[in-house]
């Protein structure tokens, strides 16, 4: 049945080779090594001589281990009792529960034929205004948490997981910090949306390998979720994770890197899973939101830079606010005409008086006077910053624009807010 | 003959190379069978008899030993009646055909007929019997749309071949014999309406081929006026994520003067592409008064599609655009994006252990990018006509960055560079086309000394602009801060453009020309103005009037009295015409 080789020819790294033949390419190996067993992956075949990474990292791994060849490629599980359940980068329960074996499905799965596209028009509510109100996020869109590290994306994160309006989250962690695991779990479970949340699990202690399989594990379960009419969010951290691990192993095995030590082929491999986001027309959705993080806080760095070229937009996590310049989500304006009449108006108004106050908090650290307007736009700002931007705010759309409204109505007079007539007549609070 | 056979050696992601025993050539295609699939490939390199080839899908399963069968054809594109308004990858399969065979998603080894077969269309006979005629002459016609689709002599034959029969006016299917030609030693040849060109290679059957003159009319102020683009010509559009590139194409490929529109969809966003799918099919072609979509071949290979027909897909489609320019007509091809065609010869390379050239992209980048930039042209025909194939890349520099190779080796070949900034559209100026930056070497719409008098205004104003930021406004003189305001006017009312409004979005050649005089007049005039408050008031004004002026249908009844406001406002300031101006709007020495 299953072929057995006995004699390893090299270890570089993470990667073995064997002597074998028939093997076929991306077919699993099951390596039995005195620390355990381990799954493997065939990444190359040059005649009989068969590369190998192995998830469980190479160390430790005796020329003479048993390889045994399973003659299928890489799989998951997929079924209801997925929800609720953790897992790792090979697919094994990180959780106490039963392993899954039944319904196994393909990752990395063919591309969505783009004629059967649907153009993005529902908006995923996530009760965060900066995100409602200013970005909206559109369902099947695919969108970047760009952030260095520091800032509090995983705990954004955990918020959008517990407060989207999706029917199933998928959260994808690579090389996840201990702390940042549990924080997570247990979050999700005091939230009460653990039931409804698959997790996989790379931490940053686990084997390189294993981080490179998360983010396709979490995309098959998630369009399989779609296909059966499941609107899927997939929360993605930290995407830089999963390139510096494509970096590791194709540095080990010899690649002619591009930029900055990162393959050749960045680009398409970030955007193979980017591109799994769709809204399946009559079905489901899946939707991806993940955290990139920039080293250096340097947007041209080869992760963010390529990621940037792909994604919808891209939300800036910065100070501990989602900021509200470099921010962008190209998808909303597919979605903030159908909301309520004042949305867009309010939203270009208030950014508009935002980056007023900005250039006054300039003037004022140059030591200008102060004018009576810039005393306006000083409050303005702060309150803005205090009532909306920060991420403890948690309100429906609705209560975010009344809230916009209250805002400048305390800091201005109506014909100051650039705002149109008709509008303010019917949205302006009552003193 | 037999089929020519070979066997895997190596598979390396979509490098599989291959043991062969009869002749192989260059560049020919062959399928690699995994069960019961065949994947196409392309033989990439050849060493003793070993040919390495590139697989155009995931290549998961292939094993050694695996049967790779060679067809002795070269990756190549069918052409014929029935290319308009579909939508294709980048090998030529119809996606939505594909779609009704494979449901959601892109299954592999999955091939679709390129062209309709079942369809008859209505032939018209040109030719004689008798008549000598070469590659690239036609001998018949059918209607496609709202064009005179030509029926040619396939362009790969080579010499004189006379006409022996020729099929009567009447329906027929792209692969009945609408003609029986004999080549010169007597041979007969059957032709049908269709043929197959192989995609890497130029279409060259022209007499000969003309300077690019003509400007190809965009609509969008900002390059036909200031940095043009002719028919025939080429032009990049370089810009880092997020500064408008795909929308500027986008708007370009609705509004451009010509016949036929070519959208090359290489390694971007799906998302974008089924805007186009959506949007296309609902507008009309204000030419021809059909909807858009009859006049535009879409080529999709988006970011996610196997990279090896991503480099195909631009060569696909500059052999579609070369096919309908044999017709006579003007074919716009837009490619987005040149850096992920780049990319995908970077990634080929890569694991054909080449010796990496900068940023580890392939020594032949440059004469890869310059043969492709080079397809582009304006012929004449055999039948004394002339036909124009224009070609507009974008490019994403990495980090935005214009010193990248891809961005140096394109800016080396094209005749116009549309650079867009992020600080311009980080400003919200749209396009962002950085004036200061872009070039152009082809003639625009408007006298060409009346921009250079804008260009002065608006380079004046950006050094005041630029001083006005240390010595700020209280350290600037009257007058400098008055031609900052103009060159901040200018820049408000003329190089920005806003695409989504549908008077706005089209600004034709004459409308261009009346209110690049008005701007002259406007620009080139001293006002009566005390202060910088008054002053600023004033321009702010002309500017809005201007705004206004723009959204306005031209030569309607609002447009005049738009016109008349920004007189009556050009009155009011007490605007005195500058002898510069005067000569420019006179035409004068």
């Amino acid at each position: 049945m299953n072929k057995v080789f006995n004699k390893i020819e090299s270890i570089t790294g993470n990667v073995i080779t064997v002597k074998a033949k028939d093997v076929k390419y991306k077919e699993l190996a099951q390596i039995t090594t005195r620390f355990g067993k381990s799954l493997a992956e065939v990444n190359k075949i040059e005649g009989d001589v068969v590369s190998l990474q192995v998830f469980a990292g190479g160390k430790g791994v005796s020329t003479g281990d048993e390889v045994r060849f399973l003659g299928r490629d890489m799989r998951v599980s997929f079924s209801e009792d997925l929800l609720g359940r953790i897992f790792n980068g090979s697919g094994e329960p990180r959780d106490k529960g039963p392993v899954l074996t039944e319904n196994m499905q393909p990752i990395g799965g063919p591309s969505v034929n783009p004629s059967r596209r649907i153009l993005a028009n529902r908006m995923m509510r996530t009760n965060i205004p900066m995100i409602d109100m200013f970005n909206t996020l559109v369902v099947s869109q695919k969108l970047p948490i760009f952030s260095i590290s520091g800032e509090p994306y995983n705990q954004l994160l955990a918020r959008i997981a517990m407060q989207a309006e999706a029917d199933v989250i998928v959260l994808g962690g690579m090389g996840l910090k201990y702390d940042d695991f549990l924080y997570f779990k247990e979050e999700l479970s005091k939230g009460g949306a653990l039931s409804k949340t698959v997790m996989f699990i790379h931490t940053a202690s686990d084997p390189t390998v294993e981080c490179m399989m998360i983010p396709d594990m979490s995309l098959a379960v998630a369009e399989q979720f779609a296909l059966q009419d499941k609107d899927v969010l997939v929360l993605l951290t930290d995407m830089t994770n999963f390139a510096d691990a494509m970096k590791e192993i194709a540095i080990t095995q010899e690649q002619v890197p591009s930029n900055r030590g990162y393959p050749g082929d960045l680009y398409s491999q970030l955007a193979s899973r980017y591109e799994k986001a769709v809204d399946f027309a009559n079905s489901g959705s899946v939707t991806v939101l993940a955290v990139t993080t920039m080293p250096g806080d340097d947007v041209t760095h080869p992760v963010p830079d390529n990621t940037g070229y792909i994604t919808e937009g891209q939300y800036y996590l910065k100070g501990g606010r989602i900021e509200p310049f470099g921010s962008l989500s190209r998808l909303k304006q597919n979605v903030n005409s159908k909301t309520r009449k004042d949305h867009r108006a309010l939203m270009d108004g208030m950014i508009r008086l935002y980056s007023s106050y900005k250039e006054t908090i300039e003037k004022k650290n140059m030591g200008f006077a102060m004018s009576r307007w810039d005393e306006k736009l000083l409050k303005y700002g702060a309150l803005f910053e205090n009532k909306l931007m920060d991420l403890s705010v948690n309100m429906s759309l609705e209560d975010s624009l009344d809230m916009g409204w209250t805002i400048l109505a305390e800091c201005f007079e109506k014909d100051e807010t650039g705002l149109k007539s008709d509008l303010i007549e019917e949205f302006w609070p009552a003193k | 003959m037999t089929a020519n056979i070979g066997k895997v050696v190596s598979v390396n992601g979509n490098l599989v190379s291959v043991e062969f025993e009869n002749n192989v050539s260059m560049n020919e295609i062959c399928f690699v069978k995994v069960g019961d699939t065949a994947l196409k490939s392309e033989v990439i390199r050849i060493r003793g008899n070993i040919a390495q080839i590139q697989v155009y899908e995931m290549t998961n399963g292939v094993k050694c030993g695996d049967e790779v069968e060679f067809t002795g054809d070269m990756l190549s594109a069918q052409l014929g009646p029935g290319l308009l308004g579909q939508v294709y990858d980048g090998l030529q399969n119809p996606l939505p055909l594909l779609a009704e065979q494979a449901g959601w998603f892109l299954e592999r080894g999955v091939y679709v007929e390129a062209l309709n077969s079942e369809k008859k269309w209505e032939f018209t006979p040109v030719a004689k019997v008798g008549d000598t005629l070469r590659a690239g002459e036609y001998f018949g016609t059918v209607p496609e749309g709202a064009f005179v689709h030509k029926i040619f002599i396939p362009f790969n034959l080579l010499g004189n071949y006379t006409i022996k029969s020729i099929a009567e006016k009447g329906e027929y299917t792209i692969n009945e014999t609408v003609a029986v030609v004999t080549d010169e030693r007597g041979r007969e040849i059957p032709l049908t309406m269709t043929f197959k060109w192989p995609v890497k290679r130029a279409v060259n059957c022209y007499s000969e081929r003309l300077a690019p003159v003509e400007t190809m009319e965009t609509k969008v102020r900002l390059i036909d006026s200031f940095f043009p683009v002719a028919k025939g010509g080429t032009y990049c559009t370089p810009g880092p994520f997020g500064a408008g590139k795909t929308v500027l194409q986008h708007t370009t490929s609705k509004y451009a003067d010509v016949d036929i529109v070519i959208i090359a969809a290489c390694g971007e966003r799906a998302g974008e592409v089924v805007e186009t799918l959506t949007e296309f099919p609902e507008l009309i072609d204000p030419k021809t008064g059909r909807s858009l979509m009859e006049r535009t071949i879409i080529i999709c290979n988006t970011s996610s599609m196997p990279v090896a027909s991503r480099e195909a897909s631009v060569y696909t489609s500059v052999t579609m655009a070369e096919y309908y320019r044999q017709m006579g007509l003007n074919v716009l091809l837009l490619a987005d994006s040149t850096s992920r065609w780049a990319q995908a010869l970077r990634e080929m390379s890569g694991r054909l252990e080449e010796i990496p050239g900068e940023e580890a992209f392939p020594a032949y980048l440059e004469s890869y990018i310059a043969a492709f930039y080079e397809r582009a042209g304006y012929v004449r025909l055999p039948d004394g006509s002339t036909g124009s194939v224009t070609i507009g890349g974008t490019v994403s520099p990495a980090g935005g960055n214009f010193e990248e190779p891809v961005t140096q080796a394109t800016l080396k070949v094209v005749g116009a560079f549309h650079g867009l900034s992020r600080e311009r559209s980080d400003a919200r100026k749209y396009p962002a086309i950085d004036p200061v930056i872009s070039w152009s070497k082809y003639t625009g719409v408007v006298d060409s000394k009346k921009i250079g008098f804008c260009k002065k205004v608006l380079s004046h104003g950006y050094d005041i602009g630029s001083m006005m930021k240390v010595v700020g406004e209280e350290g600037t003189s009257l007058t400098d801060y008055v031609t900052y305001l103009k060159s901040d006017m200018l820049d408000a009312v003329y190089l920005q453009q806003n695409s989504f409004d549908l008077i706005e979005a089209n600004c034709g050649r004459t409308r261009q020309q009346y209110v690049t005089d008005k701007l002259v007049k406007v620009l080139g005039s001293e006002y009566e103005l005390g202060n910088k408050d008054e002053a600023r008031g004033f321009i702010n004004r002309m500017r809005q009037r201007f705004i206004d002026w723009n959204y306005t249908e031209f030569e309607s009844e609002a447009f005049r009295k738009a016109e008349g406001d920004i007189d009556a406002l050009y009155a009011e300031g007490k605007g005195n015409l500058g002898r510069e101006a005067e000569l420019l709007l006179n035409g004068g020495e």
